[in-house]
């Protein structure tokens, strides 16, 4: 078709303009999708969370505790099919800018409810069978180098005292959404030391964590559960795994907010600088437009001409900066893999991209479209020469 | 042989034009009357601003009268819609300008080829067409080449191509001759002449240049609105 030679040559006759302009889309479209991927990386944990599991913690806060014995009971309610437990540790390793997640499990059923982790029978057997023993996700062992046996001290702060464990195994994700960047040992040697040390606090349990049979069963189950101790010394709350997520970010909620804000502004903006080029080659091309219409073409062919270039000058800009999005996060993840433990672009970005790209061309050729077939083809002549 | 005269191929009647500028109404042409016979070859003189260019592009169907009717080849062109009126240009007006109005992205051949991709023919007979075309205007050798690489002549001989390539009843030139040089200017002229005389293709060219008025078999004077036989010994111009 001649119309789609004349708009693809239009798009780069002035190569200067058209550069800078798809510089800008690059640019752009890097910046969005790097932003929505921040923000998907923020929501990783609700998104890799399962419905199948419930967390049971204080009713009053997370920082207090509930008793062991607890465990017991919540494995009789019915629908419950696992029952796991632990300590959030929060120890620090060296310095407090290591920052990693560290906590404490009761092993064998933790590792039950939680297939995602995946650990080779070998390094299995071998942290079961080390009371001090330590898994860590691939990541996390690959950051500070530890290899199986090394021991790895941290800094208790809500325990206090220097705490050794030795590294017995290395868990990878089953898929890109899990986590690969935690510190997990055994809530035994927790309980077992504080014991000794602050007899008060042995016997207590951060969290539960709880397999239910079906995910439709969750509800009635977190409302046995809590029914079970109501009125009892540590009233409990259970909620799903992805609501105690959302809970631990809603307190950031604002952050993101502020950046979806940002990522549409950068698109809005792009898509005046689009408009702007797309105003100044119509301007330029009036004369030929009118020649067209002279010729017998028509409004319909003019608008193709036009919205056919910008989608040409925007689909290359986005083309570009979505390839570039790829290395950026693999970058930008790495250097923040202590924010982000999961940071990966998803194929929605990519989507948004597009129809962020798709909205940029259509603004952009609408009224130089209707400006270049309003004029009447006598006016448009007299602009040549 | 009775001598009656043949049907009119352009019958303008009472057409009057005026131009809105603000509040402003500056009448144009005011109530021009004149026939223009098969085969014929009219040229337009008259001074500048005198509305020669505002008529040719009512008789070509690229602008709209206030008052009057245009009938070309029995069509009444005022009564047709926007989109008829396209149609209309794109089968029966060939068009050649001052500054040729090539599209400057597309080569020698591209350009001839345009008005075909309205005409519903193969590409293989849009292509055979369009090197005819430019073969009549002699530059069979310049096919590939984009109007910013030809001079001002060639460039206007591939607009008379354009122009000729959908076999069209009338040609309009609104100054073909007005950007060329002396030579460039003959030659054209003489490729029109031969449009004319051989294709038989009727001609209304508009002209300040005497030279290329004196090639037409017919001469009018548009002066302030009123379109007169021109009497070249009364204008010398
Ligand atoms: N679109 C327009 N809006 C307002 N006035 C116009 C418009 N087009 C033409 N005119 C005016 O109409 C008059 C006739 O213009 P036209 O272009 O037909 O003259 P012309 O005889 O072709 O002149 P020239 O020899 O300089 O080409 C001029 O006064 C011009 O300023
Ligand atoms: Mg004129």
């Amino acid at each position: 078709m001649i119309l789609l030679r004349i708009l693809i040559r239009n798009a780069f006759r002035n190569r200067l303009r058209t550069g800078l302009t798809i510089l800008g889309i690059t640019i752009a479209i890097l910046a969005f999708g790097l932003l929505r991927t921040v923000v998907s990386a923020w929501y990783a944990g609700v998104a890799a969370s399962s419905a199948t599991r419930l967390v049971t913690r204080n009713a009053v806060s997370l920082i207090f505790p509930l008793p062991l014995a607890y465990k017991d009971k919540i494995r009789q309610v019915d629908g419950v099919s696992h029952v796991s437990w632990g300590n959030w540790f929060g120890g620090i390793y060296i310095s407090e800018k290591n920052f990693f997640a560290n906590f404490c499990v009761d092993p064998r059923s933790y590792l039950a409810l939680y297939p995602e982790y995946i650990l080779s029978d070998r390094d299995r057997k071998a942290f079961l069978s080390d009371r001090k023993g330590f898994i860590a996700g691939r990541k996390l062992a690959d950051r500070f180098g530890w290899k199986p046996g090394d021991t790895v001290t941290l800094k208790g702060v809500i325990f206090p005292g220097n705490w050794d464990f030795v590294l017995r195994g290395v868990y990878r994700g089953r898929d890109r959404t899990i986590d690969e960047t935690q510190f997990l040992f055994q809530w035994d040697y927790l309980n077992e030391t504080v014991r000794q040390r602050y007899p008060s606090r042995a016997d207590q349990v951060g969290f539960y964590m709880i397999g239910v049979a079906s995910p439709e069963r969750a509800a009635d189950v977190a409302g046995s559960i809590d029914r079970l101790f109501k009125n009892s010394l540590a009233e409990t709350l259970t909620e799903t795994e992805k609501a105690f997520q959302l809970g631990f970010i809603a307190m950031t909620e604002a952050i993101v907010m502020a950046i979806q804000l940002v990522s549409i502004v950068i698109i809005v903006i792009i898509m005046a600088v689009v408009a702007n080029t797309m105003a100044m080659t119509t301007r330029e091309r009036i004369g030929d437009y009118a020649i067209l219409k002279t010729l017998g073409f028509g409004g319909r062919q003019i608008a193709l001409l036009i919205f056919g270039e910008a989608l040409v000058i925007t689909g290359i800009g986005a083309a570009i900066g979505m390839a570039l999005t790829y290395p950026a996060a693999r970058a930008f993840g790495s250097t923040l893999s202590n924010f982000f433990p999961v940071f990966n672009v998803a194929r929605e970005t990519l989507w948004l991209d597009l129809g962020a790209a798709l909205v940029v061309a259509v603004a952009a050729a609408v009224i130089p479209t209707q400006r270049a077939i309003g004029i009447r083809i006598a006016d448009g002549l007299r602009r040549i020469g | 042989m009775t001598t009656e005269a043949p049907a009119p191929i352009i019958d303008v009647q009472g057409v009057s034009k005026s131009y809105r500028r603000g509040e402003l109404v500056v009448p144009v042409l005011h109530d021009i009357t004149f026939t223009i016979a098969p085969g014929e070859f009219l040229s337009l003189m008259g001074p500048s601003g005198s509305g020669k260019s505002t008529l040719l592009n009512l008789v070509a169907g690229i602008d709209h009268v206030d008052g009057g009717r245009i009938i070309v080849e029995g069509v009444d062109i005022t009564r047709l819609t926007e989109t008829e009126l396209a149609r209309w240009r794109a089968n029966s007006v060939g068009f050649i300008f001052q500054f040729y109005n090539l599209i400057p992205v597309l080569t020698a051949l591209e350009n001839v080829e345009l008005p075909l991709h309205l005409s519903g023919l193969s590409r293989r007979a849009r292509r055979e067409h369009a090197l005819t075309a430019l073969d009549l205007v002699g530059l069979s050798h310049r096919l590939d080449h984009f109007p910013g690489q030809l001079s001002g002549g060639e460039q206007q001989r591939v607009a008379i191509a354009r122009a000729v390539v959908t076999d069209p009843t009338v040609l309009v030139a609104d100054e073909p001759t007005g950007d060329l040089d002396r030579v460039s200017a003959g030659e054209v002229l003489d490729m029109m002449a031969r449009l004319n005389r051989e294709l038989g293709k009727t001609i209304v060219m508009v002209t300040h240049d005497p030279r290329a008025a004196a090639r037409a078999h017919l001469k009018r004077h548009l002066d302030k609105g009123v379109l007169s036989a021109d009497d070249p010994s009364e204008n010398p111009d």
